[in-house]
């Protein structure tokens, strides 16, 4: 429809683009601004990555500071955190998609198999609300509920075995912090991850259903022959993006969790950046930064493997 | 709601296949898993605002389990009269509404050029924004450049930086495109429409619904996010309520001298728990009270993020 709108000729000339750019050209207007912010606040970042290369002096500025190629990497490599924060970083990613990816869908199949619509609906509600919750207050909670003393673990503790002592502290223990991480995430977010899926599911034709009954399949073999290859699609997608960030985690609740007690497993890259690059000053940032680059590198490598797999395996299962 | 449950419906009750016994079963356990869930989820909420409701006293034994012990309004009386929390909150609410304001119009003028199929290098434009959703620079020189444009310690760092979510950017565009006909365009193009004015009188009013949803995602997001504050950030007066929230419930500074109501600090004894228990509630409330209203938003907010294109 573009070009017809006020081309008069018949005949069509071959007119550069830089024709069709001129005549669009308040539309180039709407984007300086745009343009500029992401030059400025995400691509000039990118540039300054290369201080992973250097080593920064503030006064020297990004670009003024000295190459030193590689050392910064075999520094983190030779580091002794470096096994324990990678080791940390992926258990929390794997053990966190495998809990969160088949328990949403599982979620969404077993919500849109109910009958009764206003059960559906406040189950819906009910679900839905502490994804709302901050990541600040959703910790705050998990210290005050699973406080020894003054919490609600506590006093079922002394509810149930009847005696007055306090049970162990167990946000201080470094093997429960990984499962007290995972599942508040899941009472947080379950709820909420199923809503792309019930979407899909609602667009499940009725009258497969039907054609299935009459054929006396029942509603379990159904849901397993209708509404999950429904939803497969969607699901692959979200999965890609999954392990496209795995090496990310949910640093910000990560960083509230920890404390002296745990820091053995619950130490991740992301936090151990953050560490390197405010606690221990601006001598660090050079280092800090060669961290991060390894972090985004394995990333991206990642997305685009698991993308390519996941396209060779089926048609619309890619992310471009 | 799915269609099949609205066809379900319409057809006569003795008409209605019966379910086999088998699927009698499954509906049963469906049915209690999600009640059983939906209590989980429940449970936390209920008891910690049963907490703020009860006695400094009882909080501090650990003495609720689940309705309130001793009802009082103690916990909140001290959160009202700390001052660092009316600090928070004050901050929080300039944050979040400016900081939108700046997001929705930054949002809008990316999308709708980039939603016009008729644009010479969108191809390019739209690289130029996905791919940061992909690659980033990290904390580091992100950390450099505020220092560089001199944003440490100020509202700045608060409201530019994050001035444009690319996802929401994309999610307007997606709508703008699937959802205005293109007709529309040439119509107004045909009548002497002018790109900007097409933005301004077709545009605008015809993605209410897409703006209302990314109002919510940017407001919710400003209201909830504390590590920005907490990179960028040092001085109190700045300080959103996140960050208050984080001292006081996490790293456990309550700092009960800041609470001005001397009648309650004679009673300091458990204060500083159950002071807790109503700043989770109070610092909560704005957005459980409004998201029974909104929630139809986020829901569609989502949907329209799962339209590929």
């Amino acid at each position: 429809m573009e070009q017809n709108v006020s081309t008069v000729s018949p005949v069509k000339k071959e007119k550069s683009v830089w024709f069709y750019a001129a005549r669009r050209w308040q539309l180039y207007i709407f984007l300086i601004i745009p343009v500029i912010y992401i030059l400025i606040f995400a691509y000039y970042p990118m540039f300054g990555v290369q201080i992973a290369f250097k080593d920064f002096v503030a006064t020297e500025g990004i670009w003024g500071s000295k190459w030193v190629g590689l050392k910064h990497f075999q520094k983190f490599f030779s580091s002794y955190m470096l096994p324990r924060i990678v080791k940390n970083t992926l258990t929390i990613s794997i053990y966190n998609i495998a809990t969160a990816f088949p328990l949403a869908i599982i979620f969404a199949l077993m919500i849109n198999t109910v009958k009764n619509l206003k059960f559906k609906k406040t189950v819906q509600t009910i679900t839905y609300i502490p994804y709302f919750i901050s990541v600040v207050v959703l910790v705050g909670m998990i210290i005050q509920i699973f406080s020894p003393v003054t919490g609600l673990y506590g006093a079922l503790y002394r509810t149930i075995t009847g005696s007055s002592n306090y049970p162990q502290d167990i946000l201080g223990k470094p093997s429960v912090f990984i499962h007290m991480f995972i599942w508040s995430g899941r009472w947080q977010g379950l709820g909420w991850s199923t809503i792309v899926y019930i979407a899909g599911l609602s667009a499940v034709d009725p009258e497969l259903h039907e054609a299935a009954m009459i054929d006396g399949a029942s509603r379990f073999s159904r849901i397993i022959h209708i509404d999950l290859p429904t939803i497969i699609p969607t699901a692959s997608i979200l999965l890609i993006l999954d392990f496209g960030s795995i090496m990310n985690v949910g640093y910000e609740k990560v960083y509230l969790m920890q404390n002296s007690l745990n820091l053995s497993t619950s130490e991740v890259i992301s936090t151990y950046i953050y560490k390197q690059m405010v606690l221990s000053g601006q001598n660090n940032y050079s280092y800090s930064a060669a961290v991060g680059l390894f972090n985004s590198l394995i990333n991206c490598t990642l997305l685009v493997v698991v993308n390519t797999i996941s396209s060779k395996l089926g048609e619309g299962n890619s992310l471009w | 709601m799915s269609k099949e449950n609205a066809k379900v419906l319409l057809v006569k009750p003795e008409n209605r296949l019966r379910d086999p016994v088998e699927d009698k079963v499954l509906y049963f356990v469906v049915n209690t898993i999600l009640i059983i869930f939906s209590l989980i989820v429940l449970y936390p909420l209920i008891y910690i605002l049963s907490s703020s409701f009860s006695s400094p006293i009882d909080v501090a034994a650990g003495r609720v389990v689940f309705l309130p012990v001793n009802p009082s309004v103690d916990g909140y009386r001290a959160v009202f009269s700390h001052r660092h929390i009316g600090i928070g909150y004050r901050n929080t609410i300039f944050y979040t509404v400016v900081g939108t304001a700046i997001n929705i119009a930054m949002t809008l003028i990316a999308a709708y050029p980039l939603s016009r199929k008729d644009m010479p290098f969108r191809g390019f434009f739209m690289f130029l924004f996905t791919f940061t959703m992909f690659f980033g620079g990290g904390l580091v020189p992100t950390y450099i450049l505020m220092t560089q444009i001199k944003f440490i310690n100020t509202i700045w760092v608060m409201l530019i930086p994050g001035a444009l979510s690319v996802y929401n950017m994309i999610l307007v565009r997606t709508f703008i495109q699937s959802s205005i006909p293109g007709e529309l365009l040439e119509a107004s193009m045909i009548d002497g429409c002018s790109d900007t004015k097409y933005f301004f009188i077709m545009v605008l009013p015809l993605s209410k619904a897409v703006i209302a949803v990314v109002t919510l995602f940017y407001a919710v997001g400003h209201w909830n996010s504390y590590f920005t504050a907490m990179i960028y950030l040092n001085q109190l007066e700045l300080y959103p309520l996140q960050i208050i929230l984080r001292n006081i419930l996490i790293a456990n500074q309550v700092q009960l001298n800041e609470i001005v109501d001397a009648e309650l600090l004679v009673r300091k004894q458990g204060m500083a728990d159950l002071l807790k228990h109503s700043l989770i509630v109070v610092s909560t409330a704005p957005i459980m009270c409004v998201y029974p209203f909104i929630q139809k938003y986020f829901v569609k907010g989502v949907m329209l993020g799962s339209i590929k294109g």
